[in-house]
Formats: structure tokens, sequence, C-alpha cells
């Protein structure tokens, strides 16, 4: 047998598994959690250094399904955002990674996920999006677009809620929306992700196949597929590598993040910057209007601090203080005393 | 004539909330409390901002009693929209302050009192030039009628302007003048009374400090190493949040230059309870601090902890329920919904302090509680202790080291691979229902595992199976028998030969302490305990089983630490009477000594002869 490839901290791609699958067969959310395993793979990211969080639905298990040799937490509904808000604060040296649905985000949860944007909270925050719940079995959730159908025939007649466009506003990052399918566009997308520091955001459609897949559902696979509209091709290029060679000005963009990897961005069409707060707005806007998914890096925004950085935390992780840190002295308790005495 | 009494007096002042009589009230407090006269001082306010009527009492006692008084002796009456009742509240021979810049109307006179006036509005509109200030510095004017009337020394009210405003002159100086103005209006007026004096009693407070519960808890989340608070505004728990913003910078010295803490006003409860979960998980001492409807918010998440076994902590402030209820206050009506937070079958240890010194070192070590047995750990305070100002004996810290619990680092783990032993999240290795935990960051092999709120078998994995399901449950219930043994034992006074007892826990200490007396100058002579914690202690079960009549005094309507105990002990529950107070007032003896005589002597007529 050929001797498995190794990464540059000696991990094989088998080191990034997890517990067999419990999704149906040809579920989005699969192809997605093996895009996951191949970006920290790609990126050679010791696996003890990164937690898993998630809420609850089918997308919430997937945790389960990769990284095992990381810790990983499958919270309560909708509470994603603020467990791995809490844990990010006892140990920021620790790189997390939430998994949700589109129920847990943009219903149940989005109070809570509107606030760790607010927040810059550092995190590689993946929804897969189907639309639907899948879990109890079909119900439209609140990205479910206007006019699609469900398997029993119902119209959805409520605007869906844009979760890169409610990213991009809210102060999230790093702001990129994929498909499943799309494996080449993905895997780079969450290396970027992972390598940002901040809320990073990926709302990546993810068809449903039991329940949500089709005809007249504008999340189904053959929709989903037919309605693609990327801005760019991209590359991500770790920090350990220095290739500059094929860079074509004028038609390449190159995103750089905190830790010295890039994002290359090959234009299709368009000038598109991913600065630009507002471009990326209209952008997403005209998609919509199109009925079509914008797909890419759609936002970057390399100037905010992240949460623990702006809170101004000491480096050692909260979790590691001692007594010794953290128990004011007995004189300190005295003056205090001495000060409630007046 | 009656002769005045010294230093026992009950003063009841009438405002109306944003008057600027907060600060009034403090200064007349902290003066009674300089003079070294023992003092209390409960503030009955709305929930409001500007307008609604507010009353503060402060009752100087010479016996020590701090509890609320029921008879009022004097009362200053500043709000004209609750005048027509405040005047009912005051004793026969009591006494009725007032502004009389303008004329009392006559429905405002009642007899069997005495009525002093003083131009209040005047006096200030001579002295102070026009300015919202005016209006709040009304209520200084009382503050030098009372020290007129009843002896409390200028130098003294000059001190504590001093204390309190040490660093604008301006403002002291303005105060003092109104004050002044009272104090002369009512000497050259030679006004008198003959209810009492208050005189100063050397070193009669010395060594004490004022403090409310909520500061005092927060000092000892701090001396408890909180590192991880998440909090969410409501009242009456804001000010202990607030008041760990204003300690930690000022306590905690930086590492790395930076902080070793983050404290975080959330967008809601259901966050904060959500943060502080992932923060306990990830191995920080977390901590929120919230009321009643915050912890029905919380629900979900502290159940979440509880199952997957997550330490954390919640310092609770009950207010008055249901629903808002009576947001500002005071009630112990969350017992039950603390013990059995969230859904499924739950059980949490409370810690229950009983006055300033007990939320300090509750607050304090609830965290090593957390840690030890991996669990929500709730700290049940409620509104008079957390907002009233309360004397005290000095916070006292005992030295002790954090304890960590079965919480294992790398190089533990190494031992135990050496040793051939197996890392189980969820295993009861030592039979005391405690598993050993890892947290993030351990990078040792065998460190890492999924926690889940779902099933899960002892090895942390995804369980559906009933035997898996089955071991954990009884497993978390055996660590709260566990539990049991860790607790605060209850504070206990008995004499031999008593066989009627009286509990209580929390605020209800003070009331009924003094109602002990009361009864036994009246014949009926109890014993006495505090529970200071949930799970009941041993030592709670003996106390009930040795009593013939147990007189058991909580701030709710349902008697829920009875159920609780009813539950646990159903052998003691025909031999227990509910003394029940739930007006949203704090407690007063009072109130617990007719209540212990009117069952009394409806049950047994013998023993109702006092």
């Amino acid at each position: 047998m050929a001797e498995a490839k190794l990464n540059r901290i000696n991990l094989s791609e088998k080191d990034y598994e997890g517990a067999a699958s419990t999704m149906c067969r040809g579920c989005g959310h699969d192809a997605i959690s093996a895009s996951v395993m191949r970006a920290y793979f790609e990126s050679s990211i010791d696996p003890r250094k990164v937690i898993k969080l998630s809420g609850i639905g089918c997308s919430s298990k997937t945790p389960a399904y990769f990284l095992s040799q990381s810790f990983g937490f499958n919270a309560v509904h909708g509470r994603m955002s603020a467990v791995a808000t809490g844990a990010n604060l006892a140990n920021h040296k620790l790189m997390p990674i939430g998994v949700s649905g589109d129920g847990d985000t943009s219903a149940i949860g989005l109070g809570n996920f509107c606030h760790m944007m607010r927040r810059n909270v550092n995190i590689t925050y993946i929804v897969e999006n189907n639309g639907v719940y899948g879990l109890t079995k079909g119900q439209f959730s609140a990205t479910a677009d206007v006019g699609s159908v469900m398997k029993g025939g119902k119209v959805n007649d409520i605007p869906a809620i844009d979760l890169a466009e409610l990213a991009i506003t809210l102060g999230a990052t790093y702001v990129a929306r994929s498909f499943s399918g799309d494996r080449k566009q993905l895997t780079p997308l969450v290396q970027g992700a992972l390598a940002h520091s901040g809320s990073a955001i990926l709302d990546v459609i993810s068809p449903c196949v039991t329940f949500n897949n089709h005809e007249g559902s504008t999340k189904s696979l053959k929709y989903a597929k037919g309605h693609l509209d990327p801005i760019h091709d991209l590359d991500f290029i770790p920090p350990f590598e220095n290739i500059d060679a094929d860079y074509e000005e004028g038609t390449d963009h190159e995103v750089k993040l905190h830790d010295g990897s890039r994002i290359r961005l090959h234009k299709l069409g368009k000038d598109y910057d991913p600065t630009n707060k507002m471009q990326a707005i209209t952008a997403i806007h005209a998609a919509i209007a199109e009925g079509k998914f914008l797909t890419g890096l759609i936002y970057y925004n390399p100037n905010r601090k992240e949460f623990a950085e702006e809170l101004n935390l000491c480096d050692t992780p909260l979790s590691d203080l001692t007594q010794d840190d953290l128990q004011p002295t007995l004189e300190q308790l005295q003056q205090i005393n001495g000060n409630l005495m007046k | 004539m009656d002769t005045p009494t010294i230093n026992d007096l009950n003063i009841c002042v009438a405002t109306e909330n944003g008057s600027g009589s907060a600060s009034s009230n403090n200064i007349l407090f902290k003066a009674i409390f300089k003079m070294g006269v023992p003092c209390s001082s409960k503030n009955m306010f709305p929930s409001n901002i500007q307008g609604l009527p507010t009353w503060y009492e402060i009752r100087a006692s010479a016996e020590g009693y701090l509890s609320r008084k029921d008879v009022i002796d004097v009362m200053v009456m500043f709000n004209d929209a609750t005048a027509a009742k405040d005047i009912h509240r005051v004793r026969d021979g009591g006494l009725i302050l007032y502004d009389d810049s303008t004329p009392l109307p006559a429905n405002l006179r009642r007899d069997g009192v005495q009525y002093i006036g003083f131009p209040a509005n005047k006096l200030v509109t001579k002295l102070v030039p026009a300015s919202p200030l005016r209006a709040k510095q009304r209520n200084m004017v009382y503050v030098g009628a009372l020290a007129y009337l009843f002896g409390i020394d200028m130098e003294v009210i000059k001190a504590v302007l001093e204390d309190t405003f040490g660093k604008k002159p301006a403002v002291i100086e303005s105060n003092l003048l109104c004050i002044d103005a009272g104090y002369q209006y009512l000497k050259e007026e030679s006004a008198t009374q003959n209810i009492a004096r208050l005189e100063q009693i050397p070193n009669g407070n010395k060594g004490k400090i004022i403090t409310e519960g909520n500061t005092a808890a927060a000092i000892g989340a701090i001396y408890g190493g909180a590192s991880v608070i998440c909090w969410y505004p409501i009242t009456p728990s804001s000010s202990l949040a607030e008041s760990m913003e204003y300690y930690l910078p000022r306590l905690r010295k930086p590492k790395d230059g930076k902080k070793t803490y983050a404290i975080i006003q959330a967008e809601d409860e259901i966050a904060s309870a959500g943060m502080i979960v992932g923060a306990g998980w990830a191995g920080a001492r977390a901590m929120t601090s919230t009321s009643g409807p915050g912890v029905s918010l919380m629900n979900e998440s502290i159940g979440l902890a509880y199952y997957a076994e997550v330490p954390c902590v919640f310092l609770i402030v009950q207010r008055g329920g249901p629903s808002t209820g009576l947001p500002t206050r005071t009630q112990q009506s969350d017992i039950s919904l603390m013990y059995g937070a969230s859904h499924g079958d739950t059980r949490h240890i409370l810690l229950i302090p009983h006055d300033m010194n007990s939320c300090f070192d509750f607050a304090r070590r609830s965290f090593d509680f957390a840690d030890r047995f991996q669990t929500p750990v709730f700290v049940a305070m409620d509104l008079d202790l957390g907002m009233n100002l309360w004397s005290s004996e000095p916070l006292k810290l005992e030295k002790e080291p954090y304890e960590l619990g079965k919480r294992l680092g790398a190089e533990q783990l190494e031992e135990w691979a050496k040793a051939g032993k197996k890392f189980r999240r969820y295993f009861d290795q030592d039979g005391d229902g405690i598993p050993y935990r890892t947290v993030p960051g351990n990078q040792h092999p065998m460190a890492s595992y999924f926690t889940r709120g779902s099933g899960h078998d002892a090895d942390a994995k995804y369980s559906e199976d009933e035997n898996d399901y089955k071991y954990i449950l009884d497993r978390v219930r055996k660590k709260f028998e566990t539990a049991r043994k860790f607790v605060p034992k209850p504070i206990i006074e008995r004499e031999r030969g008593v066989k009627t007892g009286i509990v209580c826990y929390g605020s209800s200490y003070e009331p009924v302490r003094e109602a002990r007396d009361r009864l036994k100058a009246r014949g009926l002579k109890t014993n006495y305990m505090l529970i200071r914690a949930l799970p009941l202690t041993g030592e709670v079960r003996d106390f009930l089983a040795e009593h013939d009549t147990i007189y058991l005094v909580e701030q709710n309507r349902d008697a829920q630490m009875a159920a609780i105990v009813k539950d646990e002990q159903p052998e003691v529950g025909a031999k227990i009477v509910s003394v029940l107070v739930y007006n949203g007032l704090p407690v007063t003896a009072g109130e617990v000594v007719k209540q212990i005589f009117d069952a009394a002597q409806s049950a047994q007529p013998k023993t109702a002869t006092a």
C-alpha cells in the first residue's frame, strides 16, 4: 500500500477524520465535512488546538464526524454562538469552529448569532443552509426563499433572511458563500476562514436530499447547481507557501490574512473588491434579483480587532490562570473594608 | 408624657423617586451609623426613574436589631401623592414632619400624632439659585430638621458629606447650607419632640462597614476567581455586575500587561447563560448574575450544564414574581425555580447567604462547589440583602486554596496512561458520583472528548441506549447526594428541652433573630436553625426530627422550602407550620411573631397563653 500523504505537521488526512456520519446518503452536509477536513489538513492545523461547537439540528451533529482529536461541544438549539463566545473567552488560544444550520442560526439563534458577529468573536462559523428543518421532518426555515415549495406543496411567502448580507451588516469580518458540492471553491474559503482572526461566516448552500430536493424548491441540488453565481475563482495560499509566480496583474486580486496567508481571487468578468462593503451588499442584492446565489469571498475586513483582543485579555488563557493570578490579597480586602467604613 | 427612648427610633421618609432623596437618606443613615448607633436602612423604591413614590426607612436600635420595623415613629411626609396614606402609618404618639411652605390640607391632619412643619421649599428657594439641583436639595432640609429634633451631630453630618462628595467642595457646601437651614429653622422655632434621642456611642460601630449584599457578593466572586462574567441588566442584580466592573480593574493585577477577566454585557440572559456554559466547559471560572426572569430564560442552558456536567455559577438576586411582578421589591419566591431549574430531572446546589459576610463568602466559594461537582451552582440572594445598605462586620477572607475538583491536566493523564488507566469522562471512577474531566487545550492524546446535551454513555459517546442513559442520570443524582456532605451546614441555636423550632433562610435571618427574643419575652422559647444550602444536610434533618413544632419562615406564598423539606423528609411534614411573608417588603419581626402566635393559638391553645 502506498504511504499516506502527510502534511507539514506530519498528519495524514485520516488524522482529521471523525466518527461515521449518520446523515442521509447524499446529504450536502457530508460534503461540507469533507471540505472542512481537507481544509484543516491542507493548512496543517493541529486538531488538538481546535474546538468544535454546534447547536441542534442535522448540521449540528456533523462536528462529531470530523476532527475526532478535537474537543467538541454539541450544545442546545440556537445557542452555539453564545457557547462559542464563552469558550473563546475562556481560552482564546484555541481555534473555534462552529457548525450550524439555517434553523439554528437564522431562526431560534438569530439574536445570539447577530451579537456574536457584532463582537467579532474569533470563530469559523459554517451555516449548512438547506432552507428546511430536517430533524423535525421538513418545515420551512427562515432562509427559505419566497415562492419555494415545501414537499407537501405549501408555498413560502415570507422573504428569506440572507445570512451573508446580515453578517456583513452586523460586523462579521470575513463573509463567504459557497455550495456544498463545490469543493474546489469551498475548501479554500474554509482555509481562509480558519486563517482569519475574527468572525468568519460561511453560508453554504447544502441541499437536503430528503426534505427539500424536489421540483419547486430553491435549495434543491438541481436548482442550486443551476443558479450559482461565483464572483471569482479562488486559491488559498498558506503562509508557509511562497507562490507569486502565477499572479496576473489586472485579473487577480489578493487578500492578505492575519497569519500571513493569502487568498488569491481570479476575476470572472466584473471587478470585485471584497473589502468594499457597499459593493458587497449591492452584489448580493443584484444576485437575489436574478434568483441566483452569489458565491465566493463576498466581504473581508482586515481592520477590526477580534473580541478577545478588543477586550485586552492576557496572553495566558483565562482557563489556565491560577489562584495567584485571580485572588486579590488580604491587604486589598482590608483596604476595601476601610473604604466601606466611610 | 412618655420619656424619650435613647437610640431607638424608626424613621420613614416618603418622597418621590428621582427627587434626590437617595442622597439625603444616605447621608442621614450614614450619620446615625457614624454616631455609633446600631442602625439599618430599607429602601422601598418603585420600578421607575422619576415620579413614583418611594419610602426609605431608617431604624436605630439600641439593642442592635437590624430588620425592618413595622412601627413607624416618625414620618417625613414629602410626597403629596402618598401623604394621605402615609399619615396613618405613623404610630399613635408619633411624629409627622412636613413642608409647611404651603398650608397643610385638612385631610392630612389626624389625631394622636404630633406635627412639625418647616418651609423646606421656601428655604431652598432662598438659598439655592434656580437650577435643576434646587428641587433635589429640598430633601436636604429634612436631614437638618431631623438632626435638630433627634440630636444628630452636625459635625458628623459634615464628615459624611465629605466622605460622600469628597472631590466636590461646592456640592458639600450647598448641601450643608440646606441641611443647616432646616436645623436652624427648628431651633429658632424651639421645636421639640418626646419620642427619642440619638446619642453618640463611643466606638459603637467601630470596625463595622456599610455595604450592600450585591457589593459583597461581587467582591466575593472576584476573590473566588471569576474570570468570565456574562450578565444582562435586570433589577435587582445589575448592581452586582456593575460592582464587579468597578472592582475588577482595581483588584486584579494585570497579567502580561493585560486583563485576567472578561466581563460581558450580553444581549439577553439566554446568551449570558450560554456564554458561561461555554466558558465553564473550556475551563474558566464562569458566572452570571441575574434575577428570577433571567433564571426563567436561562433554564435550557442550566439543564445543559447539569447534564453535560459543566461548572458554572449563577448569582441570583430574587425579587417579587411571577412575571415582571414587583421588580424592585424583595422575595424568596425562586427557590423551587433554582432548585429544579430546567426540564427533565434536575437538582441544583443552592448556597443561601443571610448577611453581608455570607454574600461575600458564598459567592467566593460557589466556584469551588461548581468545580468540585462539575455542575451549575446557585447563590440565592434576594433584593433585601442585595440592594439595601447593611451595617456589618468587615468582610472576612478565609485563606484556602481553590478547589478545582477532578480536573486532569496533561501530566496527570500521562501518569494514567502509564498506569494503563483509561480516561472515561462520565464514568464514576471513585464511587462518589463525580467523574473526572479534562478541558480543551489539554493536548494529551487521551484528553479530548465530545460534550453533548443529548444522550451519552460513560465514555461521552452519543447513545440512546436505555442503560447508558439511566447510568448517567443516576450517577448525576449520586453526585448531588455527595454534595450534601459538603455544602454549608445550617447555623443552629438550641437549648435542651425546647421543642419548638424556628427555621428560616436568607434575609429572614435578622427579623427571626429579633422575633425569637420577643417570643421568649412573651414566654415562648424556641430553638433556631438557619438553612444555608440545598441539598439539605444531615444536620437539617436531625433538627427537624428533634422538634415537635417547626415554624418555617419564608418569603413566598407557596412555602417553597417547606415543600422541599417535606419531599425529602415526609415524616416531619405534619410538624411544619409555614410562616409566610410575601408582600414584597422586607420581613419584620412583628409579622413573624404575630403569625407564630396566631398559629400557636389555633393549633395548641395551651402554649399560646403568652
